[in-house]
C-alpha cells in the first residue's frame, strides 16, 4: 500500500503545476464551504438566540389548543394552578432544564390618560423570566436593567408604544382588561422601563409582575398561559422536549391528547423557516463543492491516464494486475482530495480565526452592533473533509477503471 | 526441453483491410536459448513476440509457453502468467519516469510478486550490480543515457527470475557500440541465470550475437539456424 502512495505522490509531483492547480481549486471549495457554514451558523445562532433569549424561551408548554388560538390570548385555555404545579415538578426534575418562567398573557387596553390603545401583556415573575430569557434585560433601553424593573406596580412598555404615546420612565399609565368572566378591571402602573422590540410575535409585548396580572384578571389561583423553558444546550432542545413529554405522560404523537402541548422554539417562531432556508443554502453550497471536486479531479485524472497510456501498457505487460492499476489511479485521486481537504481545512480554520479577531459587526432586527463570531462544529469539518476525499476517489473511478481495462498491446503502441 | 512451442501460429488484423501479420508459423525454443527473430519491418517480429508474451492472441494455431497453453489464458490469468514467467525489454526502455533505477527494478517485485522488502533489496542490488548500474541506482530515468536505461530495463526484466525474457528491438534506439554492449549483457545474464532470451531485431550489426537466428519474411518463418558468431 505504501508503494501505491509513493508512486501516486511522485506522479502528482511530476505534473506540479496541474496538481497544485487542482489542489488549490479543491482547497478553495473547502475554504468557501467552511467559512460559509461558520458565518451562517454564527448568524443563525445569533438570530435564534435573539428570539429564544429575548422573549420566546427555548420551548414552551401550553394547555392543548392554546397555541392554535394564541392570537386571541384565550384566558379560558390557561393551565390550572394544579396543572401548572405538576408541570413545574417535572421541569424541576430534569437536569437539562436551565430555568423556566410561568407567564399569564392577556390582551388589554393601555392608556396614558389622554390616549388609549391595545396592548398584549405578559405577567411574569421577574427573576424567573430574566433567567429564562437572558436577553430580556438588554432589551430595556431606558430604565433600570434589573429585576426591580418588574416589581409589583411597575410596567415595561414596548418602545413603539412608548414612542407613539410619548410615554417616559416614571409616567403613570393604566392597563384595563376583561377577565374570563367578562368583568372589566384596571390598574395603574409606573413605567419602569422601555423595552426594545424583538423580531417575531411576542416581540412587542408589555410586561408586568405576575401577581399584578392576577389582580387585574381577578384570579384566585395561579393560572398560567404558558411556561417558557430555557435548556442548557439549545442543540438538545428536541431531546429535552421529548423528556418533558415523557415526564408529563405525553407521547410524541399524542402530545395534545393529555391536555398539554410542548412546542420547541422552531415550532413557535416563523424564523425557523429562515433557519431552514439557511440550511438549504448550506446544502447547495456543499453540492457546489462536490461539483468542483468532481469536475477538477475527473479532469486531472482523465489527463493523467491519457498522458500515461504507454506507462500503463508497460506496467500491465510486466504483469501488474488490473486491480492494482485501478488502485494506482484511485490513490492518486485520493491524494489530491486529501491534500486539497487538508489545505482547505487549515486555511478555512485560519480565515474563521481571523474573522473572529476582526470583530465584524452586523445588525439584526432592532439589535445593532452584533459581533460576528463564526464558529464551526468539528463534525462539519470532518464531514466536509470526508466528502471531498470520497468525491475525489469517486471522480477517479472512471479514469482508473479505463486505465485498468486497457489492453497492454494497444497501450504500448500508443504514441 | 522446449520452453516455447508454437504450432501453425497465424495472426490476422482486420481493420479496413485484412492484414496477415503471421502465417502458419511453427517453431520450438529450448530453455536457456538465446534466440533472435530477424527480418525487415513488417515481417511479423513484434506480433510474434506479443503472442509469446501473452500480450495478444493468435487468430489460429497453438502456443505453449513453459508448459502452459497461453492461448487459453484469460486477461487476468495472462497478466499473472506474465508477472511470474516473462520479463520484457522494450525498444523505448519504458522505464517508469517517476521511479529511480532502483525503484524501477524493484517495481515488479512490489507490484506484481509482493516480495518482502529484504528480499527485494538484495535481489535488486544484485541485478543492478550485474548490469553495471549500482552507482546509478538513485537516478531517475531522465538522468540516464539510452544505454543505461536499457541496462535498468534488463535488470527489471530479470528481477522476477522469469523463465523467459522477450526483447523487442532492444537496441533500436542505441548507437552501435552501446547496442553491442547491451546484447552482450543479455547474453551474460542468460549464462549466469539460464534464462531464455528471445529478441527481435532488424539491425544486421548485432544479429551475429544471437545463438539461434530465426528469419521472418512477410509473416512467414523462413527458417531457424544456429549462428556461429
Amino acid at each position: 500500500m505504501g508503494n501505491l502512495f509513493k508512486i501516486a505522490l511522485r506522479n502528482l509531483r511530476r505534473y506540479k503545476r496541474r496538481s497544485a492547480l487542482t489542489v488549490s481549486l479543491i482547497a478553495f471549495g473547502v475554504i468557501f464551504v467552511l467559512v460559509f457554514v461558520a458565518v451562517t451558523a454564527s448568524i443563525k445562532d445569533f438570530m435564534i438566540a435573539q428570539i429564544t433569549d429575548s422573549y420566546l424561551g427555548d420551548l414552551q408548554i401550553h394547555r392543548a389548543g392554546y397555541v392554535a388560538s394564541i392570537e386571541s390570548l384565550p384566558l379560558n385555555l390557561n393551565l390550572t394552578p394544579e396543572g401548572a404545579s405538576a408541570i413545574e415538578k417535572v421541569l424541576g426534575g430534569l437536569k437539562e432544564v436551565e430555568s423556566y418562567s410561568e407567564r399569564i398573557k392577556f390582551g388589554a387596553l393601555f392608556s396614558n390618560f389622554t390616549e388609549t390603545t391595545n396592548i398584549r401583556i405578559n405577567g411574569v415573575y421577574p427573576e424567573k423570566e430574566f433567567a429564562t430569557c437572558s436577553q430580556m434585560l438588554s432589551r430595556i433601553s431606558q430604565g433600570e436593567k434589573s429585576v426591580r424593573a418588574l416589581e409589583r406596580g411597575k410596567i415595561l412598555v414596548p418602545s413603539l408604544l412608548a414612542r407613539g404615546f410619548g410615554v417616559k420612565i416614571g409616567d403613570t399609565v393604566v392597563v384595563v382588561a376583561t377577565n374570563k368572566d367578562g368583568s372589566v378591571n384596571g390598574k395603574t402602573f409606573l413605567v419602569s422601563g422601555i423595552l426594545e422590540s424583538a423580531t417575531g410575535p411576542g416581540g412587542r409585548d408589555g410586561y408586568i409582575h405576575f401577581e399584578d396580572a392576577m389582580e387585574i384578571l381577578r384570579l384566585s389561583g395561579k393560572e398560567v398561559s404558558e411556561i417558557a423553558v430555557a435548556v442548557k444546550s439549545l442543540g438538545r432542545v428536541q431531546e429535552v422536549a421529548q423528556s418533558i413529554r415523557g415526564g408529563l405522560g405525553l407521547g410524541e404523537k399524542k402530545q395534545k391528547g393529555g391536555g398539554l402541548e410542548v412546542h420547541t422554539w422552531s415550532e413557535l417562531s416563523p424564523f425557523a423557516n429562515i433557519a431552514r432556508m439557511i440550511d438549504v443554502m448550506t446544502f447547495f453550497i456543499k453540492l457546489m463543492l462536490i461539483a468542483i471536486v468532481l469536475i477538477s479531479i475527473l479532469n486531472v485524472m482523465i489527463m493523467a491516464v491519457y498522458e500515461r497510456v504507454r506507462e500503463i501498457g508497460t506496467i500491465a505487460a510486466i504483469g501488474t494486475l488490473p486491480r492494482k492499476i485501478l488502485s494506482l489511479f484511485l490513490v492518486e485521486g485520493f491524494c489530491l482530495g486529501l491534500t486539497g481537504a487538508v489545505v482547505g481545512v487549515l486555511l478555512g480554520l485560519g480565515i474563521i480565526f481571523v474573522l473572529n479577531l476582526s470583530k465584524i459587526t452586523f445588525d439584526f432586527g432592532q439589535t445593532t452592533g452584533l459581533i460576528l463570531a463564526p464558529t464551526i462544529d468539528p463534525l462539519e469539518v470532518i464531514m466536509a473533509s470526508i466528502m471531498v476525499i470520497a468525491v475525489s476517489v469517486l471522480a477517479s473511478l472512471q479514469p482508473a477503471y479505463k486505465a485498468s481495462r486497457m489492453e497492454p498491446i494497444d497501450a504500448l503502441r500508443h504514441v | 526441453m522446449s520452453l516455447v512451442v508454437a504450432q501453425s501460429l497465424s495472426k490476422t488484423y482486420t481493420t479496413s483491410v485484412e492484414v496477415k501479420a503471421l502465417q502458419e508459423v511453427s517453431f520450438n525454443i529450448e530453455t536457456g536459448s538465446f534466440v533472435s527473430f530477424v527480418g525487415p519491418s513488417g515481417s511479423g517480429k513484434t506480433t510474434l513476440l506479443n503472442l509469446i508474451g501473452c500480450l495478444d492472441k493468435p487468430t489460429e494455431g497453438s502456443l505453449v509457453v513453459g508448459g502452459v497453453d497461453v492461448v487459453q489464458l484469460g486477461r487476468r490469468d495472462a497478466a499473472a502468467f506474465r508477472g511470474e514467467n516473462i520479463g520484457f525489454v522494450f525498444q523505448s526502455f519504458n522505464l517508469i519516469a517517476v521511479l529511480t533505477s532502483f525503484e524501477n527494478v524493484e517495481y515488479p517485485l512490489v507490484m506484481v510478486q509482493n516480495k518482502p522488502p529484504g528480499e527485494r533489496r538484495t535481489r535488486v542490488l544484485e541485478l543492478l550490480q550485474a548490469v553495471g548500474m549500482s552507482d546509478q541506482k538513485d537516478k531517475l530515468p531522465d538522468q540516464l543515457s539510452g544505454g543505461q536505461k536499457q541496462r535498468v530495463a534488463i535488470a527489471r526484466a530479470l528481477v522476477t527470475q522469469p523463465k523467459l525474457v522477450l526483447a523487442d528491438e532492444p537496441t533500436a534506439n542505441l548507437d552501435h557500440e552501446t547496442a553491442y554492449t547491451i546484447i552482450k549483457l543479455m547474453k551474460k545474464m542468460r549464462d549466469e541465470l539460464n534464462t531464455t532470451f528471445i529478441f527481435s531485431t532488424h539491425d544486421t550489426r548485432i544479429i551475429g550475437a544471437a545463438e539461434i537466428i530465426c528469419t521472418l519474411e512477410d509473416g512467414r518463418l523462413v527458417g531457424c539456424e544456429e549462428a556461429h558468431g
